[in-house]
């Protein structure tokens, strides 16, 4: 009879169920997390494939596989699953999901059943952006008027895919808001915090309030395409730069609900690798707040170009600039915390250090299109194409794996093999450097965005490119072969294989169902290393 | 392969110099970080589990020293973009007006005295010019990556751009703001005269004089009237019909008319496009009346008959 009793008294680690139907009605946050990471590891290939074809059509002027139509509509379609699919829901919804409750020490977010219901609204929208493959839409992910309402092809399926998939944004906000406020441990102060979970506060924030009016945008170009009525159609009296203003006043925000989270992801790994503390918490903390906030007034820097006047111009550079400031605070923080640790340069850390490396180069060129004489000459340029993946690639991406890397014996209860995973992060880190730093060289020397054709003096740049996007998928599906490989292959995962002091490293790998037997009671921050 | 491409108006060489000098503010920070980064994983590289660490939580001196310093430069790179771009923006008085008309997929200019060209902007030396411009349909950008200089056309507004261009040469124009299938055909020249030159040539009866209507003049103008944005002569689909093998076809019309392509079909589709529409494409193609002579029709359908 000893047994049973043990069997009861050992909580059910939260994988330890089978069965479909028990996925797909589950509402324990991890199990949704991993729903998460599923669906938008599955987008994330999709999105990949069409920037590859994108890429391959580059490779020489004129047709190399597709004829102009299908191209536009290509990197319409990557532009919008990766940036709707993959990177808003990215770590926010996967991450964000698994971890939150385990850092702040609750058994579960604050709506567990809404939890679910967004992951739901996010599938039921992705069904109907990848329906809209049927006859896909041709405007890029800008959706740009009047062309998005004048072009023949099916811009309304696509739009409003978009917006079912926001409200998953919206309510994942809304309730890690309510979570982050409300289920904290006891002891648990705001100032001791994992910055992970105040990135995801700043985040959440965001969701909350800049999603709703891509949502509306969105609304309007549909009822306009339907029943005529001019919003944004100059024919039709409406104003196309109205437009522009509405979806940048989401679509802004929208970098950094990308952004940000990986940032927090950086600053728990640097620490944990570094066995150090983090080198100017509030600074990093407060950080997140201060870009949140500034990122809602800087949107029309996306429009020097369009004909706003003078002193909008101005005072949206000025913005920017301000923007740049917490965000190079972060930098220079993550690094100090390096300082007489003892570094362990394991995969995640490689992947946190890539993050800091790449991201700020993606930063600093964007100093360049913020300053407005030189943003005219780069604007819609291959250097906003390579600035944007920079930071998108380079900051979220690494970030991403990063945390895939960081969490994955937590969360899948195994190891996977060290060696495979640093030779695929070399690869990865060639490989984006060399599909994506030529095309900053592209763009200073006036290759537009979105060519179909180029002219020949831009060809060995584009082969370059072309090239290293090969060698990025390669090193992605080295990657990702690994960590699949090791569920099966893998040793069993310690509790805390890399003696992280937060909470989620207290509990079993993976762990069990509810997170705690026991509320934790908290008594110092989670970055005490080398305290004595 | 140079960085940038040749500097042709009097802003281009600052804009260069802002560039330049901002290239040289991030590659110091670049170079910091990345130093710092490479030096603390290499010297602090883990040794031995149970290594002892110091509890350093901060420094309010370094923390202010790379808040403080970033701010300023940001705030001297902010008024030094500032500052020129005004200048980009800001017309002198005594410009040479030009009205730019961007529509799918091709540009059209009209100058003082009436004459038209298009995907063709001819501009003297040295003399301001200011463009004012507007689309006849989808948001377009003018951007001549020599001049350092970008406008978007809207069809809402006038939308003004203006330039001084410093060097004799024929200089790349670009769409810079998507604009559909033909974006990134649309494609013109600014070629640059000596005032002189310009003179001249503005002052020409015949836009280009030209000998016979010759198969040969056709296919230029072909490339410099923007048909290549849309037909193709390859036989592949891009927006209207291809020209291979169209001459002597017999079309099928939305109507269900069926007409020949001779003669009057093609000198009738240039001058009013909408009068016949070939069943399955878009009644998107603008009318060339007071555009092309009578002589460049000839010409273009000598062309057509080559391509067989």
């Amino acid at each position: 009879m000893a047994n049973h009793t043990i069997a009861e008294t050992i909580p059910m680690p939260y994988l330890e169920e089978k069965g479909l139907i028990s996925w797909l009605t589950s509402t324990d946050h991890k199990r949704i997390s991993i729903l998460y990471l599923l669906s938008i590891s599955t987008f994330f290939i999709v999105g990949g494939i069409a920037a590859l074809l994108v890429r391959l059509e580059l490779l020489t002027p004129g047709k190399t596989i597709v004829d102009a139509h299908t191209y536009n509509t290509l990197f319409t379609f990557h532009g919008t699953v990766m940036v709707f699919l993959f990177i808003v829901p990215g770590l926010a919804a996967s991450f964000g999901n698994f971890l939150i409750p385990l850092m702040i020490g609750a058994r579960d977010v604050a709506f567990p059943r809404l939890n679910l219901m967004s992951w739901y609204l996010y599938i039921a929208g992705a069904i109907i952006i990848i329906a809209s493959l049927l006859q896909p839409a041709d405007t890029g992910w800008t959706f740009y008027t009047p062309y998005s309402i004048r072009t023949g092809t099916d811009v309304i399926l696509l739009t409003f895919g978009i917006f079912v998939a926001g409200f998953s944004s919206i309510l994942t906000g809304l309730n890690f808001i309510v979570t982050i406020q409300k289920l904290r441990a006891p002891g648990m102060t705001w100032h001791r915090l994992p910055l992970f979970i105040w990135a995801s506060y700043a985040t959440a924030i965001l969701q909350v309030l800049a999603t709703p009016v891509i949502g509306i945008s969105l609304l309007l170009l549909i009822a306009e395409r339907v029943f005529g009525i001019g919003f944004f159609d100059p024919a039709k009296g409406g104003d196309p730069v109205l437009f522009q203003h509405f979806f940048w006043f989401y679509s802004h925000p929208a970098v950094y609900i990308m952004i940000i989270p990986a940032m927090g992801v950086i600053s728990e790994i640097i620490p944990v690798f570094s066995r150090k503390p983090i080198f100017g918490y509030k600074a990093i903390a407060y950080s997140s707040l201060a870009i949140a906030l500034i990122s809602f007034l800087v949107w029309a820097h996306h429009m020097f170009t369009n004909g706003i006047s003078q002193l909008a111009a101005m005072i949206f550079s000025f913005l920017t600039f301000l923007v740049a400031i917490p965000t190079a605070i972060k930098v220079f923080n993550w690094t100090a915390t390096m300082y007489r640790g003892s570094i362990d340069l394991k995969s995640p850390m490689l992947y946190a250090l890539s993050f800091i490396f790449l991201f700020t180069i993606g930063g600093l060129t964007g100093v360049f299109l913020a300053a407005l004489a030189v943003d005219v000459h780069i604007h819609d340029t291959y250097f906003v194409v390579a600035h944007m993946h920079y930071v998108m690639i380079g900051g979220t991406v690494m970030g991403f794996l990063a945390a895939l890397h960081f969490w994955y014996p937590k969360i899948t209860g195994k190891m996977f093999n060290e060696k495979v995973a640093k030779i695929a992060w070399a690869l990865i880190f060639i490989g984006f450097n060399v599909t994506f730093f030529p095309q900053f060289i592209l763009g200073t020397e006036g290759m537009p965005r979105r060519y179909y054709d180029y002219m020949p003096k831009y060809q060995p740049l584009h082969e370059l490119s072309t090239i290293g996007s090969w060698i990025l998928a390669a090193g992605l599906f080295l990657m990702a072969i690994n960590l699949i490989r090791g569920l099966s292959n893998g040793e069993k995962a310690p509790q805390n294989p890399y003696g992280s002091l937060s909470l989620e490293w207290q509990v079993p790998s993976p762990p069990p169902h509810e997170n705690f037997e026991e509320i934790p009671y908290v008594t110092d921050w989670t970055y005490g290393y080398g305290k004595k | 392969m140079s960085l940038l491409p040749e500097a042709a108006s009097d802003f281009a060489g600052k804009v260069d110099h802002i560039i330049w000098f901002v290239t040289v503010i991030s590659l110091i920070f670049f170079i910091l970080v990345s130093f710092f980064l490479v030096y603390f994983a290499i010297k602090y590289r883990r040794k031995k589990e149970n290594e002892e660490t110091p509890y350093i939580t901060g420094s309010h001196i370094l923390e202010t020293l790379w808040t403080v310093i970033p701010s300023i430069l940001l705030i001297i790179i902010f008024a030094y973009g500032f500052l020129v771009f005004r200048e980009i923006k800001t017309p002198p008085s005594n410009t040479l007006e030009i009205n730019v008309t961007g529509r799918q997929w091709l540009w059209q200019f009209k100058y003082d005295n009436g004459k038209t060209t298009i995907n063709e902007l001819r501009v003297p030396e040295g003399k301001p010019i200011r463009l004012v411009m507007k689309s006849e349909d989808v948001n377009h950008g003018f951007f001549v990556p020599a001049f350092r200089a970008k406008q978007d056309l809207m069809a809402s507004m006038y939308t003004q751009l203006w330039f001084k261009a410093t060097k004799i040469g024929t200089y790349d124009l670009f769409c810079t703001q998507y604009c559909g299938t033909g974006h990134s055909a649309m494609l013109g020249k600014v070629i640059v005269m000596s005032p002189e030159d310009y003179e001249k040539w503005e002052k020409s009866e015949e836009q280009v004089a030209t000998g016979a209507p010759s198969a040969e003049r056709g296919k230029e103008l072909y490339v410099q009237r923007g048909c290549n944005a849309c037909h193709s002569v390859d036989g592949t689909r891009i927006v209207g019909p291809t020209w291979k093998g169209l001459w002597g076809k017999e079309e099928v019309m939305q109507d269900g008319q069926k007409v020949t392509v001779d003669e009057n079909y093609v000198r009738e589709s240039i001058l009013e496009p909408q009068a016949k529409i070939v069943n399955g494409y878009p009644p998107v193609m603008p009318s060339f009346k007071g555009v092309v002579s009578d002589e460049d029709i000839s010409a273009i359908i000598a062309y057509m008959k080559t391509l067989k």
